[in-house]
């Protein structure tokens, strides 16, 4: 079985289907870049993966788990499966390590002097280990999404999920984040990325999906499918991110 | 009539003394209003369809209704009602319980809504159940909010307690009523009965300043 298996989910939000009975399925160590049109489904397929959502019908099945197995079931998924979200999302009362540290420690149970040496790490892959104690208040929006990578990755999860990851910085701060995840691509980490950047599909993804009315219209090798879009939608919309 | 200031003195011990019972009163009215008002606001927030519903109702009650009526009721009304036979001073407590619990109710359910959905989703997304979510993320963050609109309903109640003269308690107001039966000096005693107030506001509204500065509002 896959490591993220859609099975015919939907999602509805009150009358409007946003995922029409989509299959799917995502094995450890790709790297899916999903693309799409605003509103074609593709941040709440990523946010159906943990439970964020809630699934209307179908299954999903997350490393063995149903996200429909109740809270418990639920949290276990989260465990396994980091999110890093476009507004970056920091608790703003804790500074960088405090909120690296805040998962091990109310989650994983991790003692606290334990929790901080573990944070200090992932802070330093991330390249912020000098910035430890300062708040994200005190932090550029690229420093402070390297945090929040720091904060899903000290939970060890399995799967990093990346919901637009740079859609809120600016130019120059957005390759300082994409260089962290090609990183993490690097060391085999599997992940599913909602983005725009069709460079970072080419060079990292090894999957791309075009998703279009709640369903995956393309699903191909990145390299292959973004020079020869086999959809003209497709096509139309690559025009408009280039 | 001539203004006497000079007969004050005399009556501070017994403005002394009931302003006791209004700080007491007050007190320990606040401290059962804040637990009342963390619970109903939370079930507010968060409760489901019929949690939910219970808290609203109680709020509107006592939002709708006067708090002389409410503790002429819980004095006057209640021992035939239900045969519960209590004494002014805990049916004075018991009012400032209830109708602080119910304003503090809507300052808290609006501070922990104020928090940003995300840091809720944040904490969920690293595996937090909701509780712990609540406790460790956006209840500090609330905390801070709550403490302006809590000091203006802190001022509220403690001038609330005047109303209590209805059902003899013998707290500040009531305090300068019997003085003044005894001597008609209304200007005098009147002026130093809305000082005893202001003395006692002005030390709440600057511990709450305190407060807020301490903290760090987010």
């Amino acid at each position: 079985m896959s490591f993220i298996e859609f099975r015919k989910t939907l999602k509805k939000f009150g009358e409007l289907t946003v995922l029409q009975d989509v299959d799917l399925s995502i094995d450890q160590g790709e790297v899916v870049v999903l693309v799409g049109p605003s509103g074609s489904g593709k941040s709440t397929l990523l946010r159906c993966i943990n439970g964020l959502e809630t699934i209307s019908g179908g299954d999903l099945i997350v490393d063995g788990l149903s996200v429909k197995g109740g809270n418990r079931q639920l949290r276990e998924i989260r465990q396994e499966a980091g999110m890093v979200f476009q507004q970056f999302n920091l608790f703003p009362q804790m500074t960088a390590l405090q909120n690296v540290a805040l998962g091990p420690r109310k989650v994983r149970g991790v003692a606290k002097a334990e929790a901080m040496r573990q944070a200090e790490d992932m802070l330093a892959k991330v390249g912020l280990s000098d910035k430890g104690g300062h708040y994200p208040s005190e932090l550029s929006g690229g420093q402070q999404q390297r945090v929040a990578i720091a904060r899903a990755l000290a939970v060890k999860p399995k799967v990093m999920l990346f919901d637009e990851p740079t859609s809120a910085l600016d130019p120059e701060l957005k390759q300082e984040v994409l260089n962290v995840m090609l990183q993490l691509a690097k060391e085999g980490m599997t992940m599913v990325v909602v983005t725009h950047e069709m460079s970072f599909a080419k060079q990292v993804g090894t999957r791309l999906i075009f998703m279009e009315h709640g369903k995956i219209a393309v699903d191909g090798n990145p390299r292959d499918v973004i020079d020869n879009p086999p959809n003209p939608r497709m096509k139309d919309f690559l025009s408009h991110v280039e | 009539m001539q203004v006497d200031w000079s007969i004050i003195p005399g009556f501070i011990p017994q403005l002394i003394e009931g302003a006791k019972v209004t700080i007491y009163i007050t007190v320990l009215g606040l401290i059962g209003g804040i637990i009342i008002g963390l619970i109903a606001g939370l079930m507010r927030a968060y409760g489901g369809k019929i949690i939910n519903a219970i808290a609203f109702t109680y709020i509107e009650l006592i939002r709708g209704t006067p708090i002389v009526v409410q503790v002429m009721f819980l004095y006057f009304a209640l021992p035939v009602l239900a045969n519960i036979r209590i004494d002014p001073m805990s049916a004075a407590i018991l009012a400032i319980m209830v109708n602080a619990g119910a304003y503090i109710a809507e300052i808290v359910r609006g501070a922990f809504l104020s928090i940003s959905k995300g840091l809720t989703e944040a904490g969920l997304a690293i595996g937090m159940p909701h509780w712990k979510v609540l406790v460790y993320i956006v209840g500090p963050l609330a905390f801070r909010r709550l403490i302006p609109p809590l000091g203006n309903q802190f001022i509220v109640s403690l001038k609330d307690t005047s109303l209590f003269i209805v059902i003899g308690v013998g707290e500040l107001t009531r305090t300068g009523q019997e003085i003044m039966a005894a001597n008609f000096r209304a200007v005098e005693i009147w002026t130093a009965v809305a000082i005893c107030y202001l003395i006692l506001t002005g030390t709440m509204t600057i511990a709450l300043r305190f407060i807020e500065k301490r903290m760090r509002i987010l």
